[in-house]
Parts: C-alpha cells; structure tokens; sequence
C-alpha cells in the first residue's frame, strides 16, 4: 500500500504529511482489536441469558402465494415448544400504513410475497426443537404467479403485486395500480441541442443481477421481555436507535420500553440498517416468559434479509471531439424486491453527478418483483449508474482518441458546478484523485498478453444526522468516550484519536465504547459514510466543552480569571506564565473542589458534508479459451478529506473494491423459474475469496471538507462505486469485447469473445 | 420427534459392517465434509454415524513392489504431501489438493469423494485415468472394482447396502508417464468443478505416445472416459493437430446439463479446453520423467 506501514507504537509519533496534528493521522491498534483477534470479542451470537429458548422462523417455499390457514397446534403440542406466533400476533397494519412494507416483511399476514418470507415463529428449550416444531407449523397456501424480472415488473400487462401501489412522481397521477412504485425525472438544458453539438453520441444497454452485502455475520438477536411490559434486546447493527425505534413501531411499543445493547458487528455494508429478527424474539418471549435466541442461518440471510436491487438502464452520452461531454440520457430501472424503495431516485440522482453536463434528463424507475426486500449496500444505487456512465465515457474517450483520464479531467464536476438536484458543490476533490491515479506508476505500467486496462470514476454525496458523543473524564486523567454509534468499520479508533487531539492526552488513556440506547444520546445509524464525520464531530464537540470546563477549574486552582487560561498538549496553561501548567490529570484529581465530575454530552445534527470521490485503476488477465478473468492489478485513489485513522480509510477503500470486483465478475442471485433461489450460500453465490484478489493499492487523497473540525468526509461506501466499471472496462480492453451484463462469469465472458457480434456499435453514432 | 443420532467408531472393517448392516438408516464417514453440509442443507439425519477413522487399514500410504495402496479415509492433505506418491502420480495429488479448503483437506478422503457421487468430484477423474482399483469389504470377503464403475450416476453408487471402500490401489506407472488435472472454476479456489479434466500420457523415447488416457469431470451424470481422445493421441508425437483432436474428442464427448454453475454449450467448449490443456501438461512431465532415464 502507498500510505501504510505498520506501527503499532505511534500514537504519540506525530504523522509527516500533517505536522499541525499530534494524533490525527497516525495509525494506533484500534482499541477494540485484541479482542477480535482472540476471539474475546462479543458478536451477536455471543450473547446467551440464563433459560433462554431457541427460536426458528417458518419461511414461505412459494415465491408470491395466498395463505389459506395457519395451523401450529400440532407444533404448539411437540416437546420443548413454549410459543408460536404468526402474523396475527403483530399489530395489524393496513396498505399505506407507514409500518405496512416493514410489518408485512416481518411477517406476512394475508400472503407470503416471496420465497424465504417468514410465516410464523417457533420458540423451544433446543434449537433442534425449534427446528422440528417450525417443520410442523400446518401453512395451506394457494399459489400465485410471481413477478421475478424488471421486464415483467415494467409490463403493464402483468398483475400488480399490490393492488394499493400506485406509481409515486408520475404526472399524471396514474389511476391503475402497477409495479412502478416510483419515478424519479430530472432534467437540465435541452437535451436533443446537446445531442446534436455532440461529434459522437454513444448509447448503451446495461443490466446487473441483486447481489448480497454479503456480512460474515448472520443476522443474530436475543430478547428478554419482561413481566413489566419491557424488554432489552442484544444484537448487532448499524444503529441501534434505529433497531429500538422499528421494533417497538413494529410492535405498537412506546420506545422507552425498548432497550438495544449493541454486541460487536460482523460486518453490515447497509444490511444491518433494517430490522428482521428482533420483533419476532422479542414478541416470543413476550409469549414464553423466557429470554429467546434467533439466529439465522446462511441460506435465510440470502434468501430472507436484503440483497442491493437488480437493475436495467439505457445511457446515452454525447461529447465534442475535444472530450467535452455535452449531453446525457438515462432510462433505469431498479427493482427493489417486493416493497418500494428509495434506488431509483439514488440512481437518478448518480448517474450524471460526476460530470459537468450542460443538458441531461434521467428518469428513473422503481419497480417491485416477488424476491427479497432490497437493503441499503454501500452507496446504495451508484455502483449500478456508475457501470453505465463510465462505461460510456470509456468508449467515448476510445472512439475520440483521448486518454481516458484526461477525458474524465476535460469533464471532472469542481467547487461551484451545480449537482443533479440543483445544488453548488463544495470544495470536492475529484480532479486530486484523477491526477493521483494519472501520476501513479501503475498508470503507465506494461501489460502482458490478454491483459487489458480500465479505469472508472464515482461519487457519494455522503450524509451528516444526528449523533451524540458523551465524554467522562476519569479521577486519574483518562477518559472514556461513549458514542452512540456501532463501529462497523474502526470509527472508535477515529474518535479516540479526535478526542486525543482535542483533549490533549494520549490516544490510549482514552477509552471510546458505544454505549446502548440508555448510555448515550440518540444517534442515527451509521449509515451514509456518516460516523467518522458527523459522531465525531459530537466527539469534538463535547471534547471543545470540557476543555472549557477544564480551563475554568484550573483557573479556580489557580486563583486567575478563566480568560488568562489556554489549552494546549493536555495541560491548562496560564498565559502571563505566573502559575505552573496544569495537566489534565492534576485537574481532574482535584475534580470534587472545583465543582465535581467533568462529563459532557455533545449531541448536533451535523451540517456540512463532504462529498467523496474515487479513481480506480483495474487490470485484468482474461483466459481466452476459458473466459476466466483474473484481476491482476488494482489501484484505487479516494478523497478521505482527513485521513484520521489512516489504516481503517485504507480499509474501506480495499473493503469496497472487493465486494465491488465480486460484484463486476461473479455475485448475483440465481432464481428458477418459480421465484425460488437456487444459490443461497456462499459455495454457489461467489463472493471473492482472498487468493481472487491482488493486494489492493489504496491512495488516499486528502481534499480537507471545510466544514469538519479536522477536514472529515466519509470513506466508507464511495469505493463500491468504480470497480464495477473498471472491471468491465478492463475486460473490454484485453478482449475488445464490451460486456454490458453483469456479474461478467466465465460463461458469459467465453460467449462474448466466442460470438464476437456481442460488441455492437450500432447505436454510437457520428454526428460530424 | 426423532431419535437422536447415534455415533460408533468401530476398530475393524468387519465391526463397521456389522454396524452398517444392522441399521438401515446408518451412514459410514470419514471427514464428512460432504455429508455434514448435506444435512444442514435438509437431508435426512441417519440414524447412526459410523466414523472409519480408528480403523487402523483404512488410513496410510503405501508402496509395496510396483503396487501403491491408499486407505479409503486417508485424507487428501496427506496423499498431496507424500513426496514419492505425489512424484509418480503429481496430477492426482493435484485433483487432491483442489478440494475445498486447506482445512477440507485435513478431513477429506478419496473414499469420500468416490462415493458421494457428485458429477463435479475433482478426485474420480484423476483416479480413473491412473486405473485406480477399489478394495470394497462385502459380506461375502472383499471385491475390487475399478475406480471407473464405483458410481452409477448422480448420488449413486455401485456399493450395496453394507459395503464399504476399504482402500484403493494403483499400478506405478511406467517409465516416462505422468498425469495431470485441470479444473474451471469461477473463483481461485474454495468452489466446485463447471468442469474437470484428467489426462494422462506415457511416451517412448521418440516422443510418441504409446498410452493416454483422458476422462472428464462435471459434464455428465459419471466420469467420461474420451476413447477418441486416447485414440487421436496413441502412436503418433504430441502434434497440434492431435490435441486439437483431442479437445474436439472431448467436446464431443460431453452430455452436460445448463445449471447455475455452467452451460451446456460453455462445458463443451471447455471440456476440450482443459482436456487438450491437460493432455500437454502430462505429455511435458513424461518427457521430463527421469524414472525411465535408468530402467
């Protein structure tokens, strides 16, 4: 890597390229590390209570079917059995209800909507008794015809899968329902002028396939219900706020009867932003009078819990001979699984971001098919728009003869060019990154034989909410640092690290934990690359208020007005230098004579967000013979702003790139005809495993967002965007082949280069 | 509910069977790497597992004279590092260290691999085109049947109800022979087959092949055993005519079935890929066999 080497003992060893910081920027073993390399470390299956029962959720084996009856007494009669529950057990939710999509996802009520959707749950003393009562639980349904494709979804002619779904943004406001549940349009200019200015207009037909975030953690939750009408609830998520507000919406609970403990998160991406289990255990309980256990397998991870949407979009780019892009179209689909989502206006709002286009028009459909609810996965909706724009930019740059870098700079979006939605961008650093990849040595590298080279681009707007940080100094000088965020991705090292600067103490003498939803403030999930940025801009917070605090103490130890009192490397200074520094330590030893514990709690909702962009740089080695594709090389620059803790930026921009590359080759659900999907495990849904992959070159760039305390903007989705199109992109150029369907399998790649016809340029034209 | 299941770990072949032959619903194991994931995945429970690891004849490798014997539960971790066998047979040390993970090696068996039965087995080429035989304990004594004729199509097996591998043997080969395994799968390892291919070649001192043998995994319901490839290959040099021979021999060869792993048409295609790609690699190591140089 360009920017790592290991050094365990360099929390106080200030970094070279910033002097100016102390902390920020260095790499200390995160906090939280030697309990995950022994083992010590508590996920959400680690969690057992005294009595407690194993539950098991009865899944639909029909993908779109009407539940005739329900019968669980033969299962309420078996050994171990101490409840069932089923739909009826739920609060009821009617369509258009704010709660219906969820509370129909956890539980169907009239019809099961697709294959895994759970119909009823079982709890017992052993799992295995779980097991064979939920076998037991008597479901009579009446098949229905699935809706499996985005085509059939797009097809007016095929039944609505809700009859109350009517297609949201459309004008006029349709008057038949459809399974459209939404339409996204945005427009600038006049697109047809743009077009025509163009010397050559390319257009292209993309399709990609629901792929899994793909956590090694299952879903995993144990709830206690009380005789008080309370229950505490450990699991692992994204933002247990969230899993407190949805289970007791769910539920038809005041929230304060909720308690969320977060256990260690295995990995979430965007899956772990929604709820399954925890309604379901906690009503179980509820029902037994004992703590309930519920932990998914594999195959109910795939075939239950949210997979990214499929997609199908035509593009369509027009640039002058110079490389100036002068125009954009776009038609998308994205199908979001059985309830409406937000992809589509994610995708709308993506497809164009990164380039400063004069006239476009994008419209953007959502449409909903009889397959799993789709879930957020790390930049929800831009790695799919991303394929297809840079995809079309590459072949732009190929038929102008431009270096496709230097086309991508000709067009790169800057401070002051207007975004998608109409707003100006901020400092961004976009053009830093292309130059980065450009001057980097890989660049310029030889390839072998059947190597090819691509390069893509991608954005994330990234997004601030509502975070609280508490902050409790110790008698003896250290600190803890309690945070209402779950750390999926190193952030209690970056907060401890900003706490040290701000504090002035040593990154180890601070302690950062994420407290449960009675320790801490509200916070929203992490979520939108947010945790770094905008919890930690509540760290800063709260540290700023301390220090405050700090400097009016030592002024009364002192006996000097609090304005003759700085802050500076962890001591309380007295400017006319009269009294000796305070350290920190000495202030807080004196704590109960000068007005006793020094805790404060900063909570904000953060403004101020920093977009993100990446460059990726991707080599291939395609067998000709084989259509295997082997990626040999892969460098990836990315806007961090402020790297706080270099090695975790580090790791979200590999961590991106290889759930991005499995994403571009091998990942994809595979339906039989009738909805059922027949790769539900990770033999058959190919995630890359670690010998697929090269070392994974990360440069961070850093373009400081001018609204963060230390320059933050969040790195953790923006590195899923390019590799999709790098890929494809490569592969074209050791094939010549331009494969437009994703995942690109051995299979399909073979029969690209085999019948050579598939790289049709009939729908690129030249206007001069 | 059912019975819970029963677990033995007799000593002898003989007890095994007994074992086997008083309970219907018994399974016998050796790493159970196949049989563990068959039930989690749904499959029945049996009502007894019979773990043959104790049994002293079925673990170990051994030459005697010209004649190799391999344990039926031997894992393949060991057959790989074994420097003499892997020397003399390296493409079925090859098909034997593709299986799974370095940790599905330590458990898993030829025995296993054999008679699980999967058409996408990465193993059963390779023993086949060694003229692998399998020692089978029956009630009656002990048979040998080829590798080639143990299973009988997907899942099955030409072993009757209480009968068990007990261990395999094989020829060592001739001088200036060698054999070797080709697999396509979509990832670098940790998958199954879409297709394999096992070849092996023996050559004169002129370069001529006097014997081959080539079989093909994953592209029908058994191995496929390519007569027209051997033939194509038999008494001339290694030309690129006769290994375009062979890769059309193969091709042909195939009855693939479309699934979520492959084509019909891709598995034809690369069966010839991997079969002509495997026939070079065993031609190149019999001519740099050095065993021939002092017989």
């Amino acid at each position: 890597m360009t920017v790592t080497e290991s050094r365990p003992e360099s929390s106080s060893e200030p970094p070279a390229a910033r002097p100016r910081y102390r902390f920020v920027g260095t790499r200390p073993v995160r906090h939280d590390g030697l309990d995950k390399v022994t083992g010590r470390a508590r996920f959400a299956a680690d969690c057992d209570l005294p009595g407690q029962l194993a539950g098991c959720v009865v899944r639909s084996p029909h993908a779109h079917a009407r539940i005739i009856s329900i019968d669980t007494g033969e299962a309420e009669a078996m050994p171990g059995v101490k409840a069932v529950i089923s739909g009826g057990d739920f609060p009821a939710v009617a369509p258009g209800d704010p709660n219906y999509d969820m509370g129909v996802n956890l539980m169907a009520r009239d019809r099961v909507l697709y294959e895994g959707h759970a119909v009823a749950a079982v709890a017992a003393l052993t799992t295995d008794q779980a097991r064979a009562a939920a076998a037991a639980v008597r479901v009579e349904y009446e098949p229905l015809p699935p809706v499996l494709t985005i085509d059939a979804a797009l097809d007016p002619a095929v039944g609505a899968i809700h009859a109350h779904m009517f297609t949201s943004g459309a004008d006029p406001a349709p008057t038949e329902p459809s399974n459209v549940s939404q339409l996204t349009n945005f427009a600038r200019g006049d697109t047809e002028a743009g077009f025509a200015a163009a010397d050559v207009v390319i257009e292209r037909e993309f399709t990609t396939q629901p792929v899994h975030q793909g956590y090694i953690e299952p879903h995993a939750v144990t709830a206690d219900a009380s005789q008080d009408g309370k229950a505490t609830v450990w699991c692992s998520s994204q933002g247990h706020f969230n899993v407190r507000a949805q289970t007791a919406a769910m539920l038809g609970w005041e929230t304060a009867r909720i308690k969320v403990v977060p256990a260690e998160i295995g990995g979430g991406f965007g899956g772990k932003t929604t709820i399954y289990l925890e309604p379901l255990a906690v009503l179980l309980s509820a029902k037994a009078g004992r703590p309930v256990k519920m932990v998914m397998t594999r195959s109910e991870v795939f075939r239950a819990t949210g997979p990214a949407p499929g997609s199908k979009f035509r593009v369509k780019l027009g640039a002058r001979s110079d490389g100036t892009l002068t125009a954009g179209k776009a038609q998308m689909a994205y199908s979001s699984g059985v309830f409406p989502s937000y992809a589509a206006f994610l995708g709308a709002w993506t497809v164009f971001e990164s380039y400063d286009i004069a006239d476009f028009e994008v419209e953007a459909r959502n449409v909903v098919l009889n397959t799993p609810r789709s879930a957020a996965y790390r930049a929800p909706s831009a790695p799919m728009s991303a394929l297809a724009t840079e995809t079309v930019v590459d072949e732009l740059a190929q038929a102008l003869g431009i270096d496709p870098i230097e086309m991508r700079l000709r067009n790169a979006v800057s401070e002051g060019a207007i975004n998608t939605l109409g707003a100006p961008f901020p400092r961004v650093g976009f053009t830093e990154c292309l130059e980065a990849i450009r001057d980097h040595p890989h660049y310029g590298a030889p390839l072998g034989p059947n190597q090819g080279r691509g390069v893509a681009a991608g954005h994330w707007f990234n997004i601030g909410e509502s975070s609280s940080a508490t902050v409790n100094l110790n008698e003896d000088g250290t600190a803890t640092v309690v945070t209402g965020s779950p750390d999926i991705g190193g952030s209690r090292a970056s907060m401890a690290l900003m706490a040290a600067e701000e504090l002035g103490i040593d990154v180890y003498d601070i302690t950062p934990v994420v407290g449960d939803t009675e320790s801490v403030g509200f916070t929203d999930i992490t979520e939108g690359s947010r945790a770094t940025f905008a919890t930690g801009m509540a760290v800063v917070e709260a540290c700023r208020r301390v220090v405050a605090d700090l400097r009016g103490r030592a002024a009364k130890m002192m006996g000097v007005d609090v304005s003759e009192v700085d802050w500076a490397d962890g001591s309380a200074v007295h400017a006319g230098g009269e009294h000796d520094p305070l350290p920190l330590a000495a202030i807080t030893a004196e704590a109960k004579k000068t007005g006793g514990p020094i805790t404060v709690t900063g909570s904000l909702d953060a403004k101020g967000v920093g977009p993100s962009f990446a460059v990726h740089l991707c080599d291939v080695e395609v067998d000709p013979e084989t259509g295997v594709v082997q990626v040999v090389r892969y460098t990836a620059a990315q806007d961090a702003g402020t790297a706080i803790h270099p090695s975790y930026v580090e790791g979200q921009i590999q961590g991106g790139a290889a759930q991005g590359i499995g994403w571009a080759l091998n990942e994809e659900y595979i339906y039989d005809g009738d909805g059922v999907m027949e790769n539900p495990g990770f033999l058959d849904y190919r995630v890359p495993v670690a010998s697929d992959l090269p070392m994974i070159d990360a440069v961070i760039v850093e373009v400081p967002n001018p609204n963060h305390p230390y320059g933050v903007r969040g790195v953790g989705e923006t590195s899923i965007i390019p590799p999709l199109a790098a890929v494809a992109n490569a592969v074209a150029a050791a094939t010549g082949r331009r494969i437009r369907d994703l995942p690109m399998s051995p299979v399909r790649v073979l029969d690209a280069i085999v019948n050579s016809g598939s790289d049709s340029t009939d729908s690129s034209s030249s206007n001069g | 509910m059912l019975a819970p299941m029963k677990y033995a770990a007799p000593a002898t072949v003989e007890e095994a069977r007994a074992l086997l032959a008083a309970d219907g619903g018994a399974r016998v194991f050796a790493g159970a790497t196949d049989l563990i994931p068959q039930i989690r995945a749904g499959r029945p429970e049996p009502s007894m597992m019979i773990d043959l690891k104790r049994i002293d004849r079925l673990s170990g490798i051994a030459r005697a004279g010209s004649t190799w014997t391999i344990g039926a539960a031997t894992p393949t971790a060991d057959i790989v590092a074994h420097a003499g066998f892997a020397a003399e047979f390296p493409g079925l040390a090859e098909a034997s260290g593709l299986i799974g993970s370095d940790q599905i090696q330590n458990r898993c068996t030829w025995g296993g691999n054999l008679v699980n039965a999967s058409p996408a087995a990465d193993t059963p080429p390779a023993l086949i085109v060694n003229d692998a035989k399998a020692v089978i304990a029956s009630a009656g004594g002990e048979r040998t049947v080829a590798a080639a004729e143990v299973a009988t199509g997907p899942g099955a097996t030409c072993l009757g109800a209480d009968e068990i591998i007990v261990e395999f043997t094989l020829a060592s080969p001739p001088p200036r022979t060698a054999d070797a395994y080709l697999r396509l799968i979509p990832r670098t390892e940790m998958d199954i087959a879409v297709v394999g291919a096992a070849a092996r070649v023996t050559l004169a001192p002129d370069g001529a092949v006097t014997a081959a043998a080539v079989a093909l995994g994953a592209v029908a319901p058994t191995v496929v055993r390519v007569p027209d490839a051997e033939a194509a290959l038999i008494g001339g040099p290694l030309t690129d005519d006769a290994l375009e021979a062979v890769a059309q021999a193969a091709s042909a060869a195939c009855r693939p079935i479309d699934d979520k792993r492959g084509t019909v048409a891709y598995r034809r295609r690369v069966a010839g890929v991997l079969a002509r790609r495997a026939v070079a690699i065993a031609a190149d190591r019999a001519a740099a066999d050095q065993r021939g140089a002092s017989s």
